[in-house]
Protein backbone atom coordinates (compact mmCIF):
# COMPACT_ATOMS: atom_id res chain seq x y z
CA UNK A 1 0.00 0.00 0.00
CA UNK A 2 1.49 3.34 -0.99
CA UNK A 3 0.61 6.38 1.11
CA UNK A 4 0.40 10.05 0.15
CA UNK A 5 3.21 12.42 1.15
CA UNK A 6 2.31 14.81 3.95
CA UNK A 7 3.21 18.53 4.33
CA UNK A 8 4.77 18.04 7.77
CA UNK A 9 7.58 15.97 6.19
CA UNK A 10 8.41 18.62 3.58
CA UNK A 11 11.24 21.12 3.89
CA UNK A 12 10.68 24.38 1.99
CA UNK A 13 8.02 25.52 -0.44
CA UNK A 14 6.44 22.69 -2.35
CA UNK A 15 4.22 21.82 -5.27
CA UNK A 16 1.73 18.97 -5.47
CA UNK A 17 1.27 16.30 -8.11
CA UNK A 18 -0.59 13.02 -8.33
CA UNK A 19 1.36 10.12 -9.81
CA UNK A 20 -0.36 7.05 -11.18
CA UNK A 21 1.83 3.97 -11.33
CA UNK A 22 1.69 1.13 -13.83
CA UNK A 23 -0.24 -1.06 -11.36
CA UNK A 24 -3.00 1.57 -11.29
CA UNK A 25 -2.25 2.88 -7.78
CA UNK A 26 -2.07 6.65 -7.30
CA UNK A 27 -0.12 8.78 -4.85
CA UNK A 28 -0.11 12.47 -4.00
CA UNK A 29 3.49 13.69 -3.95
CA UNK A 30 4.83 16.97 -2.65
CA UNK A 31 8.07 18.21 -4.15
CA UNK A 32 10.46 21.12 -3.82
CA UNK A 33 13.33 22.56 -5.85
CA UNK A 34 15.96 21.58 -3.25
CA UNK A 35 18.64 19.28 -4.66
CA UNK A 36 20.74 17.05 -2.42
CA UNK A 37 24.11 16.56 -4.15
CA UNK A 38 25.15 12.95 -4.62
CA UNK A 39 28.08 12.25 -2.26
CA UNK A 40 31.44 11.29 -3.81
CA UNK A 41 32.57 7.69 -3.42
CA UNK A 42 29.25 6.19 -2.31
CA UNK A 43 26.89 3.70 -3.90
CA UNK A 44 23.19 3.46 -3.12
CA UNK A 45 22.19 -0.19 -3.11
CA UNK A 46 18.78 -1.79 -2.81
CA UNK A 47 17.05 -5.00 -3.72
CA UNK A 48 13.40 -5.58 -4.41
CA UNK A 49 11.08 -8.54 -4.77
CA UNK A 50 9.96 -9.42 -8.32
CA UNK A 51 6.98 -7.10 -7.66
CA UNK A 52 9.19 -4.11 -6.87
CA UNK A 53 8.79 -4.19 -3.08
CA UNK A 54 11.99 -3.08 -1.31
CA UNK A 55 13.62 -5.97 0.56
CA UNK A 56 17.11 -4.58 1.31
CA UNK A 57 18.69 -1.11 1.51
CA UNK A 58 22.15 0.09 2.44
CA UNK A 59 23.03 3.08 4.62
CA UNK A 60 23.61 5.41 1.67
CA UNK A 61 20.04 4.69 0.47
CA UNK A 62 18.65 5.66 3.88
CA UNK A 63 20.75 8.85 4.00
CA UNK A 64 19.90 10.00 0.50
CA UNK A 65 16.20 9.10 0.47
CA UNK A 66 15.45 10.68 3.86
CA UNK A 67 13.36 7.66 4.90
CA UNK A 68 14.25 5.33 7.75
CA UNK A 69 15.19 1.75 6.93
CA UNK A 70 11.94 0.58 8.56
CA UNK A 71 9.93 2.90 6.28
CA UNK A 72 11.74 1.64 3.19
CA UNK A 73 11.62 -2.13 3.77
CA UNK A 74 8.29 -3.42 2.49
CA UNK A 75 7.52 -0.21 0.58
CA UNK A 76 7.21 -0.17 -3.22
CA UNK A 77 10.35 1.19 -4.89
CA UNK A 78 8.20 3.74 -6.71
CA UNK A 79 7.94 5.85 -3.52
CA UNK A 80 11.15 7.44 -4.87
CA UNK A 81 9.56 8.39 -8.16
CA UNK A 82 9.78 12.09 -8.95
CA UNK A 83 6.99 13.75 -11.01
CA UNK A 84 9.63 15.12 -13.42
CA UNK A 85 10.55 11.56 -14.47
CA UNK A 86 8.79 10.42 -17.65
CA UNK A 87 6.81 7.21 -17.16
CA UNK A 88 8.38 5.94 -20.41
CA UNK A 89 11.70 5.62 -18.56
CA UNK A 90 10.23 3.28 -15.95
CA UNK A 91 8.36 1.29 -18.58
CA UNK A 92 11.66 0.80 -20.38
CA UNK A 93 13.30 -0.20 -17.08
CA UNK A 94 10.69 -2.86 -16.29
CA UNK A 95 10.47 -4.15 -19.86
CA UNK A 96 14.27 -4.52 -19.92
CA UNK A 97 14.77 -6.28 -16.57
CA UNK A 98 11.75 -8.53 -17.14
CA UNK A 99 13.50 -9.74 -20.30
CA UNK A 100 16.37 -10.71 -17.97
CA UNK A 101 18.63 -7.87 -19.14
CA UNK A 102 20.47 -5.08 -17.37
CA UNK A 103 19.00 -1.55 -17.43
CA UNK A 104 20.96 1.64 -17.00
CA UNK A 105 19.76 5.22 -16.96
CA UNK A 106 19.79 8.59 -15.22
CA UNK A 107 17.03 9.07 -12.67
CA UNK A 108 15.76 12.02 -10.63
CA UNK A 109 14.65 10.58 -7.29
CA UNK A 110 12.19 12.12 -4.83
CA UNK A 111 13.21 12.39 -1.18
CA UNK A 112 10.86 12.06 1.76
CA UNK A 113 11.37 15.78 2.48
CA UNK A 114 10.24 16.71 -1.05
CA UNK A 115 13.75 17.42 -2.33
CA UNK A 116 15.48 15.45 -5.06
CA UNK A 117 18.76 13.85 -6.07
CA UNK A 118 20.04 12.64 -9.43
CA UNK A 119 21.63 9.21 -9.83
CA UNK A 120 23.06 6.98 -12.52
CA UNK A 121 21.13 3.78 -11.87
CA UNK A 122 21.81 0.21 -12.94
CA UNK A 123 19.20 -2.47 -12.34
CA UNK A 124 19.72 -6.19 -12.84
CA UNK A 125 17.52 -9.21 -12.26
CA UNK A 126 18.70 -11.55 -9.48
CA UNK A 127 18.60 -14.98 -11.06
CA UNK A 128 18.78 -17.95 -8.67
CA UNK A 129 18.40 -21.46 -10.02
CA UNK A 130 17.22 -20.06 -13.33
CA UNK A 131 14.42 -18.05 -11.69
CA UNK A 132 14.19 -14.28 -11.13
CA UNK A 133 13.87 -13.84 -7.36
CA UNK A 134 14.18 -10.06 -7.32
CA UNK A 135 16.07 -7.08 -8.66
CA UNK A 136 19.20 -5.26 -7.46
CA UNK A 137 19.58 -1.57 -8.12
CA UNK A 138 22.87 0.24 -7.68
CA UNK A 139 23.03 4.01 -7.99
CA UNK A 140 26.19 6.05 -8.41
CA UNK A 141 27.12 9.68 -8.89
CA UNK A 142 26.17 10.96 -12.35
CA UNK A 143 28.11 13.56 -14.30
CA UNK A 144 26.56 17.02 -14.40
CA UNK A 145 26.62 17.05 -18.21
CA UNK A 146 24.52 13.85 -18.35
CA UNK A 147 22.08 15.28 -15.79
CA UNK A 148 21.76 18.48 -17.85
CA UNK A 149 21.01 16.38 -20.96
CA UNK A 150 18.24 14.57 -19.04
CA UNK A 151 16.79 17.83 -17.70
CA UNK A 152 16.41 18.92 -21.34
CA UNK A 153 15.22 15.54 -22.64
CA UNK A 154 12.78 14.21 -20.04
CA UNK A 155 10.08 16.93 -20.41
CA UNK A 156 9.82 15.92 -24.09
CA UNK A 157 9.01 12.29 -23.18
CA UNK A 158 5.65 11.07 -21.99
CA UNK B 1 46.21 -36.09 -3.67
CA UNK B 2 47.63 -32.60 -3.46
CA UNK B 3 45.48 -29.51 -3.88
CA UNK B 4 46.49 -26.06 -5.05
CA UNK B 5 45.83 -22.84 -3.14
CA UNK B 6 46.44 -19.36 -4.51
CA UNK B 7 45.94 -15.77 -3.48
CA UNK B 8 44.75 -12.95 -5.71
CA UNK B 9 47.87 -11.08 -6.92
CA UNK B 10 46.76 -7.88 -5.16
CA UNK B 11 47.86 -9.23 -1.76
CA UNK B 12 49.86 -6.77 0.35
CA UNK B 13 53.58 -7.57 -0.09
CA UNK B 14 54.03 -7.38 3.70
CA UNK B 15 51.68 -10.34 4.04
CA UNK B 16 53.40 -12.66 1.56
CA UNK B 17 55.07 -14.73 4.29
CA UNK B 18 51.76 -14.71 6.20
CA UNK B 19 50.05 -16.59 3.38
CA UNK B 20 52.75 -19.31 3.45
CA UNK B 21 52.33 -19.60 7.23
CA UNK B 22 48.56 -19.76 6.76
CA UNK B 23 48.91 -22.54 4.18
CA UNK B 24 51.09 -24.59 6.55
CA UNK B 25 48.56 -24.07 9.35
CA UNK B 26 45.65 -25.01 7.09
CA UNK B 27 47.35 -28.22 5.92
CA UNK B 28 47.92 -29.28 9.50
CA UNK B 29 44.37 -28.49 10.59
CA UNK B 30 42.68 -30.08 7.56
CA UNK B 31 45.11 -32.97 7.10
CA UNK B 32 45.14 -32.22 3.38
CA UNK B 33 48.23 -31.70 1.22
CA UNK B 34 47.89 -28.17 -0.15
CA UNK B 35 50.48 -26.40 -2.27
CA UNK B 36 50.48 -22.58 -2.25
CA UNK B 37 51.21 -21.02 -5.62
CA UNK B 38 51.47 -17.22 -5.73
CA UNK B 39 50.99 -15.44 -9.06
CA UNK B 40 52.34 -11.96 -9.67
CA UNK B 41 49.91 -11.04 -12.40
CA UNK B 42 46.20 -11.58 -12.99
CA UNK B 43 46.90 -12.96 -16.45
CA UNK B 44 48.88 -15.87 -14.93
CA UNK B 45 46.18 -16.44 -12.29
CA UNK B 46 43.41 -16.49 -14.88
CA UNK B 47 45.33 -19.03 -16.99
CA UNK B 48 45.67 -21.30 -13.95
CA UNK B 49 41.93 -20.97 -13.19
CA UNK B 50 41.04 -21.68 -16.82
CA UNK B 51 43.21 -24.83 -16.69
CA UNK B 52 41.33 -25.98 -13.53
CA UNK B 53 44.55 -26.02 -11.51
CA UNK B 54 43.14 -24.14 -8.49
CA UNK B 55 41.24 -25.74 -5.59
CA UNK B 56 41.32 -22.97 -3.01
CA UNK B 57 41.63 -19.24 -3.65
CA UNK B 58 41.58 -15.98 -1.75
CA UNK B 59 39.78 -14.26 -4.59
CA UNK B 60 39.34 -10.72 -5.79
CA UNK B 61 35.61 -9.86 -6.00
CA UNK B 62 36.07 -9.24 -9.70
CA UNK B 63 36.93 -12.94 -10.20
CA UNK B 64 34.19 -14.24 -7.88
CA UNK B 65 31.48 -14.32 -10.55
CA UNK B 66 33.60 -16.34 -12.94
CA UNK B 67 34.72 -18.73 -10.17
CA UNK B 68 31.14 -19.38 -9.03
CA UNK B 69 29.31 -19.37 -12.35
CA UNK B 70 31.88 -20.99 -14.63
CA UNK B 71 34.12 -23.02 -12.34
CA UNK B 72 31.75 -24.24 -9.64
CA UNK B 73 33.54 -22.58 -6.71
CA UNK B 74 31.69 -21.90 -3.45
CA UNK B 75 32.45 -19.28 -0.80
CA UNK B 76 33.97 -20.20 2.56
CA UNK B 77 34.87 -17.10 4.56
CA UNK B 78 35.93 -13.47 4.34
CA UNK B 79 38.16 -11.38 6.61
CA UNK B 80 35.97 -9.96 9.36
CA UNK B 81 35.25 -6.26 8.99
CA UNK B 82 37.42 -5.89 5.87
CA UNK B 83 36.13 -4.56 2.57
CA UNK B 84 37.79 -3.40 -0.65
CA UNK B 85 37.84 0.35 -1.10
CA UNK B 86 39.65 2.59 -3.57
CA UNK B 87 41.13 6.06 -3.41
CA UNK B 88 41.50 8.70 -6.09
CA UNK B 89 44.67 10.57 -5.18
CA UNK B 90 46.47 13.57 -6.67
CA UNK B 91 49.78 15.29 -6.04
CA UNK B 92 49.40 17.54 -2.97
CA UNK B 93 50.28 20.55 -5.15
CA UNK B 94 47.75 19.69 -7.85
CA UNK B 95 45.20 22.35 -8.74
CA UNK B 96 42.54 19.63 -9.02
CA UNK B 97 40.19 19.92 -6.06
CA UNK B 98 37.19 17.98 -7.31
CA UNK B 99 36.74 15.03 -9.64
CA UNK B 100 34.42 17.25 -11.69
CA UNK B 101 37.49 19.43 -12.53
CA UNK B 102 39.03 16.60 -14.56
CA UNK B 103 38.97 16.77 -18.35
CA UNK B 104 39.31 14.18 -21.15
CA UNK B 105 42.89 12.92 -21.64
CA UNK B 106 43.53 13.07 -17.91
CA UNK B 107 46.54 10.88 -17.14
CA UNK B 108 45.30 8.13 -14.81
CA UNK B 109 47.74 5.75 -13.10
CA UNK B 110 46.46 2.41 -11.81
CA UNK B 111 47.51 -1.21 -11.35
CA UNK B 112 46.04 -4.33 -12.95
CA UNK B 113 43.95 -4.93 -9.78
CA UNK B 114 40.53 -5.24 -11.47
CA UNK B 115 38.16 -4.34 -8.65
CA UNK B 116 40.18 -1.32 -7.54
CA UNK B 117 40.35 -0.08 -11.11
CA UNK B 118 36.58 -0.61 -11.48
CA UNK B 119 35.81 1.33 -8.29
CA UNK B 120 38.26 4.05 -9.29
CA UNK B 121 36.80 4.48 -12.77
CA UNK B 122 33.31 4.73 -11.26
CA UNK B 123 34.58 7.57 -9.08
CA UNK B 124 35.89 9.33 -12.22
CA UNK B 125 32.55 9.05 -14.04
CA UNK B 126 31.18 12.32 -12.62
CA UNK B 127 33.83 14.02 -14.81
CA UNK B 128 32.58 12.05 -17.87
CA UNK B 129 35.84 10.10 -17.85
CA UNK B 130 35.86 6.51 -19.07
CA UNK B 131 38.35 3.97 -20.43
CA UNK B 132 38.04 5.51 -23.89
CA UNK B 133 39.00 9.10 -23.03
CA UNK B 134 41.73 8.84 -20.37
CA UNK B 135 45.48 8.45 -20.85
CA UNK B 136 46.08 5.23 -18.88
CA UNK B 137 49.32 4.58 -17.05
CA UNK B 138 49.44 0.92 -16.03
CA UNK B 139 51.72 0.47 -13.05
CA UNK B 140 53.17 -2.68 -11.46
CA UNK B 141 52.01 -1.84 -7.95
CA UNK B 142 50.29 0.81 -5.85
CA UNK B 143 53.56 2.39 -4.68
CA UNK B 144 54.47 3.02 -8.32
CA UNK B 145 51.07 4.68 -8.85
CA UNK B 146 51.97 7.05 -6.00
CA UNK B 147 55.40 7.67 -7.56
CA UNK B 148 53.83 8.61 -10.90
CA UNK B 149 51.82 11.24 -9.01
CA UNK B 150 54.87 12.56 -7.16
CA UNK B 151 56.86 12.88 -10.41
CA UNK B 152 53.99 14.65 -12.16
CA UNK B 153 53.69 11.79 -14.69
CA UNK B 154 50.04 11.18 -13.79
CA UNK B 155 47.25 13.64 -12.93
CA UNK B 156 45.31 11.19 -10.74
CA UNK B 157 46.02 7.76 -9.34
CA UNK B 158 43.65 4.93 -8.43
CA UNK B 159 44.99 3.16 -5.34
CA UNK B 160 43.64 0.41 -3.11
CA UNK B 161 42.68 2.25 0.09
CA UNK B 162 44.56 -0.22 2.30
CA UNK B 163 47.70 0.22 0.18
CA UNK B 164 47.35 4.02 0.34
CA UNK B 165 46.99 3.94 4.11
CA UNK B 166 50.17 1.84 4.31
CA UNK B 167 52.26 4.23 2.19
CA UNK B 168 55.07 5.90 4.11
CA UNK B 169 54.32 9.20 5.83
CA UNK B 170 56.82 10.95 3.54
CA UNK B 171 54.94 9.85 0.41
CA UNK B 172 51.49 10.51 1.87
CA UNK B 173 52.48 14.09 2.78
CA UNK B 174 53.09 14.77 -0.91
CA UNK B 175 49.73 13.34 -1.97
CA UNK B 176 46.13 14.39 -1.44
CA UNK B 177 42.99 12.24 -1.42
CA UNK B 178 40.37 13.48 -3.85
CA UNK B 179 37.81 10.75 -3.15
CA UNK B 180 37.77 7.69 -0.91
CA UNK B 181 35.13 5.10 -1.77
CA UNK B 182 32.67 4.04 0.93
CA UNK B 183 31.15 1.00 -0.75
CA UNK B 184 31.50 -1.50 2.16
CA UNK B 185 29.94 -4.47 0.35
CA UNK B 186 32.79 -5.56 -1.94
CA UNK B 187 35.36 -7.85 -0.40
CA UNK B 188 37.87 -10.62 -1.06
CA UNK B 189 36.69 -14.09 -0.23
CA UNK B 190 38.27 -17.45 0.42
CA UNK B 191 36.62 -19.87 -2.00
CA UNK B 192 36.74 -23.62 -2.45
CA UNK B 193 36.76 -25.46 -5.77
CA UNK B 194 34.88 -28.58 -6.87
CA UNK B 195 37.61 -31.14 -6.03
CA UNK B 196 37.69 -30.06 -2.36
CA UNK B 197 34.01 -29.27 -1.84
CA UNK B 198 33.25 -32.42 0.14
CA UNK B 199 35.42 -30.80 2.84
CA UNK B 200 33.67 -27.40 2.68
CA UNK B 201 31.97 -27.66 6.09
CA UNK B 202 35.22 -28.86 7.73
CA UNK B 203 37.23 -26.02 6.24
CA UNK B 204 34.61 -23.46 7.30
CA UNK B 205 34.62 -24.79 10.87
CA UNK B 206 38.43 -24.75 11.06
CA UNK B 207 38.60 -21.20 9.71
CA UNK B 208 35.80 -19.79 11.85
CA UNK B 209 37.48 -21.11 14.99
CA UNK B 210 40.91 -19.93 13.93
CA UNK B 211 40.97 -16.70 15.97
CA UNK B 212 40.15 -18.61 19.17
CA UNK B 213 43.25 -20.76 18.78
CA UNK B 214 46.51 -19.25 20.05
CA UNK B 215 48.56 -20.31 17.04
CA UNK B 216 45.69 -19.59 14.64
CA UNK B 217 45.34 -16.06 16.04
CA UNK B 218 49.03 -15.44 15.36
CA UNK B 219 48.66 -16.66 11.78
CA UNK B 220 45.71 -14.32 11.27
CA UNK B 221 47.82 -11.43 12.56
CA UNK B 222 50.46 -12.29 9.96
CA UNK B 223 47.74 -11.81 7.33
CA UNK B 224 46.58 -8.53 8.87
CA UNK B 225 43.18 -10.00 9.82
CA UNK B 226 41.38 -10.35 13.16
CA UNK B 227 39.14 -13.29 12.31
CA UNK B 228 37.26 -14.98 9.47
CA UNK B 229 33.51 -14.71 9.04
CA UNK B 230 31.28 -17.08 7.11
CA UNK B 231 29.97 -16.10 3.67
CA UNK B 232 26.52 -17.48 2.94
CA UNK B 233 25.85 -18.54 -0.65
CA UNK B 234 23.26 -15.76 -1.05
CA UNK B 235 25.76 -13.14 0.19
CA UNK B 236 28.14 -14.23 -2.54
CA UNK B 237 25.36 -14.15 -5.14
CA UNK B 238 24.48 -10.63 -3.98
CA UNK B 239 28.09 -9.47 -4.39
CA UNK B 240 28.26 -11.06 -7.84
CA UNK B 241 25.08 -9.20 -8.84
CA UNK B 242 26.54 -6.01 -7.44
CA UNK B 243 29.78 -6.41 -9.40
CA UNK B 244 27.67 -7.07 -12.47
CA UNK B 245 25.86 -3.74 -12.06
CA UNK B 246 29.16 -1.91 -11.61
CA UNK B 247 30.86 -3.57 -14.53
CA UNK B 248 29.06 -1.45 -17.13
Amino acid sequence: MIVDMTPEDIIGEYQEATLTYCDGQSRKVLYTELETPYPDGKLIVSTTTPDGIISHVNRAFVEMSGYTEAELIGAPHCILRHPDMPSAAFKDLWDTVQRGEKWQGFVKNLRKDGGYYWVKATVIPNVRGGKVVGYTSVRRKPSRSKVDECIALYPTLS
Amino acid sequence: MSYMFTVSPDFAPDHLSGWYIFNTWLQKQSAEAIHLEMYNHYQDLHQAIAADKIDLIYANPFDAAMLVREKGFLPLVRAQGESDEAIIAVNANSNINDVADLKPNTRVAFTDDPDVRLMGMIMLEPADLHAGNIAPLLSDNHVLVAKHLLKGEADVGIILAEAYDNLSGVIKKQLRILVRSQISVIYHSLMIGPRLQNRRADFQKILLEMDKDEKGGGVLNALGFNAWQRIEDEEMEFMIDLMDTLNT
